[in-house]
């Protein structure tokens, strides 16, 4: 029984040491990483985990063990050379931005590599361990804190957070600034070079002090995929930077429960957790998710088809033709295939429509509808023949594009601008200003149902 | 078949590799898609240990582990290879797809896919690890570091047949290639089918990354298809031999770093230069290439004819002193020009004045000015010669053309033009001044006396007039 707790307890403190640690180092890299996203640069975060490699092996040689402090100011120095040598290559060699980062980071690991072969026997940093890191083992490696048995990684990884949510919050407003436009930041007397420089440095001992510990695939997936999955749901900074540590919390906690589950090492789920989170991010973020851009543009399209529909039954009817067109016959003449059919049957529960007799008629508010958009049309024909000396016979197209878009305000400001509002370049009769135009509007919104709201915001986007 | 020793089949190999790599890579570097090279070798992971792992569920399942054995290397590698091809295609498709469809940035997209896909592959790996059967688990170390030095015969003849299909390729498609990598819009409009184009040129890199791997590991392979690119660019801007230059580039660092690692130079020399106490003999093949490339990527950096680091600050300079050289002889003609056409000798005092420049920088001027035969020099003075006043005669019409014409044509204000003059004047071609000079006359800006002459300062006199009107002196008594 004592045996059985005993048990219980050691992998509860051997998960709540690791998910610790892990939320920690994640957290640290998922709030640079916004700022990377941010600026494009994500693959700076990339690049600057692989360039660091030969600054660690230095810090190796002149130290004789893993010491952190030396270890970090290494991966500083390096990291921040990475940056300049990029930034040299790419202005003074006029080499294009992504291969001089290619060419830089690249070679230092491969000199990183050539030097730990070379001096870096009975070095940690074997292949597995730059991979994975330690994190599984992360409660063996413990140091003595003020009687307190720690967990060494802490003591690596909490001063890197607390300095980068330290420069964050003490350069909130410049950081935020240079990020989204520098030149803005240059005229304001912030220095934005400067700022990247810091960035990046802060990146760089973040990487290291990280990578000891999570192994270089989840710094990387760290630096870049939560970031960019807060951007997809949100469009403020500070919001982002939360979203981010959750996400990066987040990771971890499950990462690590798929890693028990998987038996694996706990670095690769983590960052496959990252990857899912950014999945689902860009499937169903509310604004910017692909389900919701899709049917965005399928309302917007339904929309247009009802409003082709009705402007053609309007047209019917101002011509006198007595047959009445059947559903198939209308879906056809407009060019629409089941979208078609769909609008049909959404005009006819909004009333604008109904069938008599096997035909199409409009009824009362559809016709005053139709008379809007008809009256829309032809405006724009005729704004585009007097104002833009488009051909009359070159205006119907645009006018069909353009008649889904022609608000009442934009209407005032054409008639405003046209010498004859009542006749279209082809001769025919602009519907009146139908006073019932605010009208139609005050009985859709009366209708006030789900589609009506979707077409609302389909007209905005 | 010709016996080829253990190094001498590697440096085959490897310097294949550089060659197919650069000719390959250079697409991507044109294309500004340099680093979907390290996409491809990333992504390539899962699908290496995918396959492996079917590969070995087979073997499993059939409780014959000795299948596994028996099934040939070249088989095994080439079903490995082939799924690290097929993820790989998938990790660009992805990008793509997210670029296409989301918010999220190029960059963004390749460190998103490039992430989880490893994630994917270290998951994968280290199952493979914890398999009780796992007979080759160190296999796929080697696709994560690469192990040249390892190299077998069949491993060489697989990089032959990619290399050969995948030159073939770009020699047949080699039109469609060029006009696509410069100018994509163009081949649309031309009808080409660019999708296709787009996946063909995708399906080489990753090809090419794929075989790769297990030669220089994942993140080398990037290097290798980067470097001779971006090097070869700085010798040419034909894309023809651009491809030439940095298949060569890519062959000869593969060349290079096989022999280097192999201990060439100790043998060359008699000593090792790069021992350094330590014995070079156990370096690692694939980042000693890499190095090899960025060595000679320096190389085009500094010393390209055109494009090299050097050749622009060589220019830059030449540049600079010929500007200098004009400052010196306008000012000596415009502080004499009162007396005009006597000559004046003119005190340095003077000349270090009207130029705020330092004694030493002038005396230097003027040194050179007197070698040329242009300036009389004394210790205190100095004086336009005969062709330096003609020299100087040409340098300043330009001047006051080119400001003639600001005013006029630009409308700047005459008191501003001087320095906005000097930004141009000195590029002014011959050909340009006849023009300038004929356009002014003939819209009655330039007096007809003027004409192939030295026109009058436009500003001198203009800012003396300006100057009085602006002058607060001047302005008071009106406001009072």
């Amino acid at each position: 029984m004592a045996n059985w707790f005993a048990s219980l307890d050691a992998s509860l403190r051997d998960a709540v040491f690791v998910v610790g640690v892990a939320a920690l180092t994640n957290v640290a890299c998922a709030l640079l990483g916004c700022y990377l996203v941010l600026r494009r640069m994500s693959l700076l975060g990339d690049a600057l985990s692989h360039a660091v490699l030969p600054g660690l092996v230095v810090a190796f040689v002149m130290a004789g063990s893993l010491n952190i402090v030396y270890m970090l100011a290494g991966a500083l120095a390096v990291g921040l050379l990475t940056t300049f040598l990029t930034q040299v290559v790419h202005r003074q060699g006029g080499v294009p931005a992504d291969a001089s980062m290619g060419v830089v980071f690249t070679s230092l690991f491969a000199l990183g590599v050539v030097l730990i072969k070379r001096y870096g026997q009975g070095v940690d940093l074997d292949p597995d361990c730059v991979l994975y890191g330690q994190i599984d083992l992360v409660e063996f490696y413990t140091v003595n804190l003020g009687g307190y048995e720690v967990p060494r990684a802490l003591v690596s990884i909490v001063p890197v957070l607390a300095v980068n949510v330290a420069v964050i919050l003490l350069l909130w407003k410049e950081l935020k600034i240079s990020s989204f436009d520098p030149a803005l930041a240059t005229t304001m007397g912030i220095n934005a070079e400067l700022l990247f420089y810091l960035l990046m440095a802060l990146v760089a001992v973040t990487t290291v002090a990280s990578f000891e510990q999570v192994g270089s695939i989840l710094v990387i997936a760290m630096l870049i995929v939560p970031g960019a999955t807060a951007h997809l749901l949100t469009d403020r900074l500070s919001r982002m930077m939360l979203i981010a540590t959750a996400l990066a919390i987040g990771s971890a906690v499950l990462g690590y429960a798929a890693s028990l589950a998987w038996n694996v090492a706990a670095a690769g789920p983590m960052a496959v957790m990252a990857g899912l989170f950014y999945l689902a991010a860009a499937l169903a973020s509310p604004r910017y998710g692909i389900v919701s851009t899709l049917v965005r543009n399928a309302q917007t399209s339904l929309r247009i088809v009802r409003e082709d529909l009705l402007a053609m039954l309007y047209r019917l009817e101002e011509l006198r033709v007595e047959r009445r067109l059947g559903a198939r016959e209308a879906t056809k003449a407009i060019g629409a295939g089941i979208l078609g059919d769909v609008g049909l049957w959404s005009l006819a529960r909004r009333g604008e429509l109904k069938r008599v007799d096997g035909g199409l008629q409009l009824t009362d508010s559809g016709r005053r509808r139709a008379a809007g958009l008809v009256r829309s049309h032809r405006l724009w024909e005729a704004y585009l023949v007097q104002h833009l000396g488009l051909p009359a016979d070159h205006v119907h197209t645009p006018a069909e594009r353009m008649e889904h878009f022609i608000g009442q305000r934009l209407a005032e400001h054409i008639v405003a601008d046209l010498q004859d509002a009542h006749q279209d370049p082809h001769g025919r009769a602009i519907p009146a200003p139908t006073t019932t135009v605010p009208e139609v509007a005050t009985e859709t919104r009366r209708h006030g149902d789900a589609t009506d709201e979707g077409t609302e915001k389909g007209g905005r986007g | 078949m010709i016996a080829l020793s253990n190094t001498q089949l590697v440096m085959l190999g490897t310097s294949l590799l550089g060659c197919v790599a650069g000719v390959v890579g250079s697409f991507a570097v044109l294309r500004r898609r340099a680093l979907v090279g390290d996409l491809l070798a990333h992504a390539a992971l899962p699908g290496l240990c995918a396959a492996f792992l079917l590969l070995n569920y087979r073997a499993l399942s059939a409780r014959a582990l000795g299948e596994v054995a028996a099934a040939t290397s070249a088989w095994r590698f080439t079903a490995m290879l082939a799924g690290a091809f097929v993820t790989g295609l998938v990790g660009v498709a992805v990008v793509t797809f997210i670029c296409r469809w989301t918010r999220t940035k190029e960059d963004a997209a390749i460190g998103i896919v490039l992430g989880t896909f490893f994630g994917v592959g270290v998951v994968l790996s280290s199952w493979i690890q914890n398999m009780p059967a796992a007979s080759s688990k160190a296999g796929l170390q080697t696709y994560i570091y690469g192990q040249a030095a390892g190299m077998t015969r069949e491993d060489v003849w697989f990089i032959t047949i990619v290399a050969a299909a995948c030159l073939t390729l770009v020699a047949l498609l080699y039109k469609e290639f060029k006009v696509f990598s410069f100018d994509p819009g163009f081949a649309r409009a031309q009808g080409w089918p660019t999708l296709t184009l787009d996946l063909v040129m995708m399906a080489t890199l990753a090809l090419v990354t794929v075989v790769g791997l297990p030669t220089v590991g994942v993140v080398l392979m990037a290097a290798m298809l980067i470097i001779p690119g971006a090097a070869a660019r700085f010798w040419t801007d034909r894309l023809g031999r651009m491809l030439v230059v940095s298949g060569a580039i890519g062959a000869a660092s593969g060349i290079g770093g096989t022999l280097i690692s192999a201990g060439a130079l100790e043998s060359v020399l008699g000593y090792d230069p790069l021992a350094f106490g330590h014995n070079t003999r156990n370096l690692p093949t694939g980042p000693v290439i890499v190095l090899c490339g960025t060595a000679l990527f320096l190389v085009s950096l500094l010393f390209a004819p055109r494009r090299g680091a050097i050749a622009r600050l060589v220019r830059m300079l030449t540049v600079r002193r010929r500007i200098q050289h004009e400052h010196l002889l306008r000012s000596l003609y415009e502080l004499s020009e009162p007396r005009l056409p006597r000559v004046l000798e003119v005190p340095l005092s003077q000349l270090i004045e009207d130029r705020s420049w330092t004694a030493a920088g002038v005396r230097r001027l003027l040194r050179w000015a007197g070698r040329a035969g242009l300036v009389e020099r004394t210790a205190t003075s100095a004086k336009l010669t005969t062709e330096g006043l003609a020299l100087a005669e040409r340098v300043v019409r330009r001047h006051r053309l080119w400001e003639l014409f600001l005013i006029s044509g630009a409308d700047i204000a005459p008191d501003h033009v001087d320095r906005d003059a000097d930004s141009i004047e000195h590029f002014l071609t011959p050909d340009l001044v006849r023009r300038l000079e004929a356009q002014l006359a003939r819209t009655g800006r330039l007096p007809p006396a003027a004409v192939g002459a030295v026109p009058l300062s436009p500003h001198e006199l203009a800012a003396h007039e300006a100057h009085r009107s602006n002058s607060p002196s001047a302005q008071e008594p009106t406001d009072g």
